[in-house]
Formats: structure tokens, C-alpha cells, sequence
């Protein structure tokens, strides 16, 4: 299982850190109706997040910011539902 | 096709917060008497991959991107309950730290691509893949991803933010494409599993 969780945690990470800065920038299928059929200004945000668009502030050029906004965001997640799975099964019973 | 705030009037994403809470409320406590040692990393590493995946957006027709989902390929894996928490995880942080998909509105992605995904797409997959394994992956995940833009598609109605007769035929034929890639990605994962550790695929599924 060890074999797996590593294998598996470097294929994440290579995809988020490696591959995303090439992805697409295009709107995807909803925000593309959105502006087709003109209601996308209708979305508003009610805070900025920590790293708004997959972009890591601070960072001038976007590929590198995109990249560890990749990384950070694979970690947590796979950390936050480690936990919250740890979690879940130690309580004796729900 | 994580709906911003704004999108939903409040009665809609209010009744879908609700939903949503009680299928998640339904998978911890069925989690909690089926979760293994081994479950545990794997859900972990479900979360990461369908995270990172979900980064990486493909052009499809016309200056358009779509995306992986991924509730099928871990509803697969892990059975449908581990997939809604893995999916709301995975949605959860994208809300919170990315601002990828509104506040109000996340109770509605939970539903629209954790519930409806891995729940619907599961039985789908547990269909047919009775004839034939390849093909109920390919076809589950595909409508796993053209109803969760259906679904979409009548809370924008419903909330007044489109009429049905635009954003449906719009929401269900850009999917339409897109379901073509999440078929094809998660049939490739499903496929390399089963050559190399198909013994993670005997796992009891939650």
C-alpha cells in the first residue's frame, strides 16, 4: 500500500505541478453558456480565497504560479481527507 | 462547471445545502462501519489525483475547455459513499482556497458532481458493466458528467438565471463533448489499475 500512496502522491503532484500550467486557459462549459447566453455577470464572489484562480500570489511569472498552486492544493487535499478518513473510522460508532 | 455565487437564488441553494448535507451525513456514518486500514491512503490518494486532474483543462469544441470530474472513477474504486466524501473534500478546498466555485453555491456543486456523479454514475456502472466491464465505465462516467450538467442546467432555470429552454440544450451539449474526455480518462485509469494492481479493484466498496 505504501508502493501505491507514493506512486500515486508523485503522479498528482507531477500532474498538478508539471502539466497544469499548460492547461487550457479557455472558460469551460458553464462559463462559456454563461457568456453565450448572458448571465455569466451574474456570478459574484464573496471573498478572494487564499490562492484565487490557481494562481500563487506573488509570483510574476504564471506557469511557476500555477505550478506550486498545483502542489500545495494536491497535498492539501490528500492530507485533509487522510485526516478526515483517519477520522471517520476511529470514532466508535456514528 | 463549479456554479459561482450568484448563479442560484436562495431558496435553490439553500434546498441543495441541505441535500447535500444529508447524503454526506449518510456517507460518514457509512464510512464509519466500513472503512479499512486500506481505504484510508487510497481515498487520500483518490482525492489527490481527482484534484489534480480536475487542473488540467482540455479544449473542446470552439473555445471551450472542459475538465475531469471524477466521481465515477472514485465511486469505482471506492464505492459511491467513499466518492462523496472524497468529491466534497476535493470541492471544499477548491472553494475555500481556490475560490474555484461560489460559497452559497457549494452545497449545489456537492450535489451536482459528488451525489448525483458517484451515486447515479455508480449504478450505471454496476449496470452495465454486467455485459461488459469497458464499456459501463466508459458510458457511467460519460453520463455521470452530462447529468451533473443537466442538474446544473435546471437550478440556473429554476433560480431564473437562464430559461431552461436556452441553458439546457446549451449545458447538455457542451457536457455532451466534454463526457467524451472523462470517459476516456477514467476508462485509461480503470484499464491501467486492472493491469497492474487489479487486486485494488477487489477492495469492499463503501
Amino acid at each position: 500500500m505504501k508502493i501505491v500512496v507514493i506512486v500515486g502522491l508523485v503522479i498528482a503532484l507531477a500532474l498538478a505541478i508539471f502539466l497544469s500550467p499548460f492547461a487550457s486557459s479557455s472558460p469551460d462549459g458553464l462559463e462559456r453558456v454563461g457568456e453565450d447566453k448572458d448571465f455569466m455577470e451574474k456570478a459574484h464572489s464573496f471573498f478572494v480565497g487564499l490562492i484565487p484562480d490557481y494562481l500563487f500570489p506573488g509570483i510574476g511569472n504564471e506557469k511557476v504560479a500555477t505550478a506550486i498552486a498545483g502542489g500545495l492544493g494536491v497535498l492539501i487535499v490528500f492530507g485533509l481527507t487522510y485526516g478526515l478518513a483517519r477520522l471517520i473510522k476511529r470514532k466508535k460508532s456514528l | 462547471m463549479h456554479i459561482p455565487d450568484g448563479f442560484l437564488d436562495a431558496r435553490t441553494w439553500l434546498s441543495l445545502g441541505a441535500v447535500s448535507g444529508a447524503f454526506i451525513a449518510i456517507s460518514v456514518v457509512r464510512a464509519n462501519k466500513k472503512l479499512g486500514e486500506k481505504h484510508i491512503p487510497l481515498m487520500g490518494i483518490m482525492s489527490a489525483f481527482i484534484f489534480a486532474a480536475q487542473m488540467l483543462n482540455f479544449p473542446v469544441a470552439g473555445g471551450t475547455s472542459g475538465h475531469f470530474m471524477g466521481s465515477v472513477l472514485a465511486a469505482i474504486l471506492l464505492g459511491p459513499f467513499a466518492a462523496i466524501l472524497i468529491m466534497t473534500t476535493v470541492l471544499i478546498v477548491q472553494c475555500l482556497v481556490f475560490a474555484d466555485g461560489g460559497l452559497t453555491t457549494l452545497g449545489a456543486n456537492i450535489f451536482n458532481m459528488a451525489v448525483i456523479g458517484s451515486l447515479i454514475g455508480y449504478l450505471i456502472y454496476l449496470g452495465i458493466s454486467k455485459i461488459n466491464r469497458v464499456v459501463g465505465v466508459f458510458i457511467a462516467a460519460w453520463l455521470s458528467i452530462v447529468l451533473a450538467a443537466t442538474a446544473c442546467a435546471l437550478e440556473l432555470a429554476i433560480s431564473g438565471t437562464s430559461p431552461l429552454n436556452v441553458v439546457l440544450p446549451a449545458m447538455a451539449s457542451v457536457h455532451a463533448l466534454i463526457g467524451l474526455g472523462e470517459g476516456l480518462i477514467t476508462t485509461a485509469v480503470v484499464t491501467f489499475i486492472l493491469k497492474t494492481r487489479p487486486d485494488l479493484l477487489e477492495l469492499e466498496k463503501i
